[in-house]
């Protein structure tokens, strides 16, 4: 019931229109959701509640069911437990006492059916769901997806497009409605590979390697994150993602090349260094297989944080 | 000669952190002075801290459950007025060095020394009086366990003072936490302290599983146990199940750190993501480990305060077991992201969704026993509806986590933060209050005031709210946790709302230690001269508040549940005295416990430093400590018949105990003869 007024208000929020957001704000202020509302318009748009791509569509429309088919049975139970508790209380001489009544076949048949209806709706949801959005499953396009390579690094991004030879540090730029095959691995510890607007996240791990599929379908400039800690330069582990037309893309693609460095061994084991809060970098020239060296374990670094004693 | 321990390690130039240490040490002070100029000591010695009674080792626990409330939610504070500053250009007043360690002791501090010791110090207090019996199965071995969890929060605290503390999150995952990457003594002060803590409830499980199983009242079987014992005993069996795991993982992760080996490192085949299973093994079960003696708790205060029956009790028990048999097949759903693949995905959100059927049974089943019950208004019932309200939320935001593809964009996030703070204080803490309110006048004999407890409820609801809500929208928003901060301003407003919630806690906090100092002075007047202050149901109920250190001078008979209101059917039982008085032969009270943590003590603060002959003399003095309690021949003392006699003149026994066995199920008698605190031969009439 709220999802649906959620998902109302973030459709209508999409086009960005600043003065429906007011009338929204004002509509919700009078229902009575006045926390709630100033969050739930907030929280539409940014994040996972406004996706741009399809894997963030495909679990925004999971959110949102989900917390619909949860709510009808848990409104009911709340407002249920404050009307029992209120008609029941000692003083009210209306309300029937019954020291004795503990036990009703039916009553019990229908508390144990409810919760398994409803979790038997929503594990087909997860067990469907996990399937369909399964990371390393490729995603249904006419278009072959872009190949990219992620290392987390201490504390940067490094993005190898093994196809182009060249690679990126801190921001990512893809085609807009091009599917994109993420191979993720790490140099040290474990880092979680995140773009909220377009959907899943996943681990990277040291001497691992995790697939990811995403696509961006609008261009636009979308933040990306680490999602699991990974030492003091961690709040600094940000990412840009850039997404624009594929000619644009081609276009990125040939600057780099021509203007970028080189990485190699030695311009690798520079940035592999800890950083917190390093800028964007390019290299146009790629020497061997930076990413198979490092999911293999060749180029794993050690920092040594400051200690504080 | 100190190893890696120098003057150095006390961190001067950090004056938050200084400061601290002057307050703490301040107060030690002052309290230390009280107790020598008030001559308290003989009595703290000899009736609290040397106590084997189950009664006083459960005020203890909860004691130092309260402490520690005040040290994590210093922590709680820090963080919220951190991320309350900490947004665009702004880097807040805690450098991530400090924050680190600051979340990463909220987590380790609010699990391990909050939660943990209000659970276990009230099914210490409360199950032995529930079950009808005069101790717990192992009195001596009680108080080593609660001696060994002080033992790991003075280590805890040691850290402060002392080096740091761990900078990895609360389950310092590797190889984040390996010696590669973490090469402080934070990390071994977390290991140390919880590896002592973790022995203790170990050996508190099997303490209370083993008087859950073989010490019961004459006529209690299993059918006839209060729920609170039901809930218990699933609570101690998950802690015999699940702790092992907890000290072997860390165990491993100490040996990666001693002694070099590759368990969990990025080399010579070591595999973080091994730890990372094993730790939920034991992680997973531990939540229900917190939570069941919860529910437990509601159900007595809502049955009591309803005047019923608890509703579908044998769905309750039913509820209760399938939970604690299906909180072991969960652990994966910590780490969907992973990349394990869409079956295992699959499954294990499935078991997760599973487990909410169980959940969802018991909340409809307190549902009905409000229904066509006297709803008495008191504070427990108040947490008790709070904790219904709140908690179906934070179960609803579970389940939601549960399907792998919402988990993929709400793992790690405030949105999760804010789920587990949804049913750790919604769940957890709201039932510790409602039980601490529900036994207080049994432990003391005299009512908490019962308007400070109301404002103490509200504010800790209002506050619960107005904190995390807001974590709700950011995680959504896309705000992820153990930030130290953060570039969107516009976060800003929710991050300031979550603190003034934090700050609506606090003082429900400090209104719990008002209502305890104003309900001691009020003692007289508030005090329970009957022995059931609420008009309650199970056996504690039937003997005089506070009870004697015996519990029962004659063990209660016990023909069905609720045992109590059915004596109460017919009116107030009348009380009577037994034909014959006996002597009771009880555990000596014995320094065992506190002399074993203080040697612990000191083999983890050396094994922290790499001291070698301080560990060596820790470990010696702790074992010596042990087998010479171990080869004492003078273990009990007597009451004599005479005082058993006295107490009895003065209270009496419900007719109901002295009745002829005739009527009475006498195979029943669970390990009555395998009962430390037994009954001597020789009576007196």
């Amino acid at each position: 019931m709220n999802a649906n007024i959620a998902r109302n208000i973030c459709q209508r929020n999409t086009p960005r229109t600043g003065s429906s957001d007011a009338h929204a704000v004002r509509k919700w202020a009078r229902a009575g959701g006045v926390l709630c509302a100033g969050v739930l318009l907030a929280s539409c748009r940014e994040g996972v509640l406004d996706p741009r791509g399809p894997v963030g569509q495909a679990e925004r429309v999971i959110l949102f069911d989900a917390t619909t088919i949860m709510l009808a049975v848990v409104v009911p139970v709340i407002i249920l437990t404050l009307a029992f508790a209120w008609w029941f209380r000692a003083d009210n001489r209306r309300a029937t006492y019954r020291p004795d009544w503990e036990y009703s076949g039916t009553i019990e048949l229908i508390v144990w059916a409810i919760p398994a209806l409803v979790i038997l709706f929503l594990g087909g949801i997860a067990w469907i769901g996990s399937h369909e959005l399964d990371p390393p499953k490729p995603l249904v396009s006419d278009t072959s997806p872009l190949e990219v390579e992620v290392v987390s690094l201490d504390w940067q991004w490094l993005f190898i497009y093994p196809r182009e030879r060249i690679a990126t540090v801190n921001r990512l730029v893809v085609p807009t409605g091009v599917p994109v095959h993420f191979r993720l691995t790490s140099t040290s510890v474990m880092n979680s590979f995140f773009i909220p607007q377009l959907g899943s996240q996943i681990y990277t791990m040291p001497g691992m390697t995790t697939q990811l599929n995403l696509q961006a379908d609008q261009a636009g400039t979308y933040p990306g994150i680490s999602a699991q800690f990974s030492g003091p330069g961690f709040s600094d582990m940000r990412f840009t993602l850039v997404a624009d037309s594929s000619e644009k893309f081609a276009t990125w693609v040939a600057e780099v090349r021509t203007h970028g460095g080189v990485l190699d061994s030695a311009s690798f084991a520079q940035l592999a260094r800890p950083t917190r809060g390093g800028g964007d970098l390019t290299y146009g020239t790629l020497a061997d297989d930076p990413f198979g060296m490092v999911a293999q374990d060749h180029m794993a670094t050690l920092w040594s944080p400051k200690e504080a004693l | 000669m100190f190893g890696k321990l120098s003057w150095s390690a006390v961190p001067f130039d950090q004056p938050i952190i200084m400061g601290t240490c002057g307050t703490i040490v301040a107060v030690l002070l002052g309290l230390s002075i009280l107790i020598k100029a008030k001559g308290w000591w003989p009595y703290l010695w000899s009736e609290w801290i040397t106590s084997v009674d189950h009664k006083r080792i459960g005020v203890m626990y909860m004691s130092l459950g309260l402490v520690m409330l005040v040290r994590g939610f210093a922590d709680a504070i820090m963080m919220r007025s951190q991320l309350a500053l900490a947004a665009g250009h702004a880097l807040g007043y805690l450098p991530p060095e400090h924050y680190d360690q600051i979340f990463t002791a909220h987590g380790t501090i609010m699990i391990f020394f909050v939660a943990m010791p209000f659970v276990v110090g009230l099914m210490n207090f409360a199950v032995p009086l529930q079950l009808g019996v005069r101790d717990v199965a192992f009195p001596v071995l009680n108080s080593v366990s609660f001696w060994l969890t002080a033992a790991g929060v003075a280590l805890v605290n040691l850290s402060l003072f002392v080096g740091e503390f761990a900078r990895t999150g609360w389950l310092a995952y590797p190889p984040l936490s390996e010696l590669a990457y973490s090469p402080g003594v934070g990390v071994d002060y977390y290991l140390w302290s919880l590896q002592l803590s973790g022995v203790g409830t170990l050996l508190s499980g099997i303490n209370l599983t083993t008087t859950l199983l073989k010490l019961r009242a004459p006529g209690m079987g299993y059918l006839r146990m209060p729920i609170f014992c039901w809930t218990a005993l699933a609570s101690n069996l998950l802690i015999v199940a699940a702790f092992p795991v907890l000290t072997a993982t860390f165990g491993m992760l100490l040996l990666d750190r001693y002694c070099d080996f590759h368990f969990f490192t990025n080399e010579l085949g070591g595999n973080p993501m091994m730890y990372v299973n094993l730790i939920w093994i034991w992680g997973h079960p531990e939540v229900y480990i917190l939570i069941l003696p919860a529910f437990g708790v509601f159900s007595e205060v809502v049955a009591t305060f309803s005047g019923k029956p608890l509703f579908g009790y044998r769905s309750m028990v039913a509820a209760t077991m399938g939970i604690c048999i299906l909180s072991f097949l969960v652990w994966l759903h910590h780490f969907f992201t992973m990349g394990a693949g869409a079956n295992v995905n699959g499954f294990f959100g499935i078991m997760t969704m599973v487990i909410a059927v169980p959940t969802g049974v018991k909340v409809f089943n307190w549902l009905f026993t409000l229904y066509g019950g006297r709803v008495r208004f008191t504070v427990p019932i108040y947490w008790t509806l709070g904790f219904i309200v709140t908690f179906v939320i934070g179960g609803m935001t579970g389940v939601l986590m549960a399907i792998p593809p919402a988990d993929f964009v709400l793992h790690n996030s405030l949105f999760l933060i804010a789920h587990f703070h949804n049913v750790a204080i919604g769940g957890v803490v709201f039932g510790a209050m409602a039980g601490y309110t529900y036994w207080f006048p049994k432990a003391f004999g005299f009512k908490l005031n019962e308007r400070l407890g109301k404002a103490t409820f509200w504010c800790w609801f209002i506050g619960f709210y107005l904190a995390f809500m807001p974590l709700y929208a950011l995680g959504l928003m896309g705000a992820t946790r153990r930030m130290q901060h953060y570039p969107d301003t516009h976060w800003q407003p929710l991050m300031l709302v979550a603190l003034a919630g934090a700050v609506v806690i606090l003082i429900g906090i400090a209104l719990t230690v008002v209502q305890l100092a104003v309900s001691i002075r009020d003692r007289r007047a508030n005090r329970d001269e009957t022995g059931d202050p609420w008009n309650a149901r199970t056996l504690e109920w039937s003997m005089p508040s506070p009870p004697p250190v015996w519990n029962f001078s004659v063990l209660p008979r016990v023909a069905r549940t609720d045992a109590y209101w059915e004596m109460k059917k017919d009116g107030v039982p009348r009380r009577g005295l037994p034909v014959s008085f006996a002597a009771l032969h009880l555990p000596r009270n014995t320094p065992v416990g506190i002399f074993m943590a203080f040697f612990a003590v000191i083999l983890g603060f050396a094994l922290i430093w790499r001291i070698e002959w301080l560990a060596a003399a820790g470990l010696i003095g702790a074992i010596a400590v042990a087998l010479r309690e171990s080869w004492k021949t003078d273990r009990e003392e007597v009451v004599s018949a005479q005082q058993v006699a006295a107490f009895e003149r003065a209270h009496g026994t419900p007719e109901y105990y002295l009745a002829p066995a005739g009527d009475f199920d006498g195979s029943l008698e669970i390990g009555h003869d395998s009962r430390r605190v037994r009954v001597a031969t020789e009576g007196e009439s």
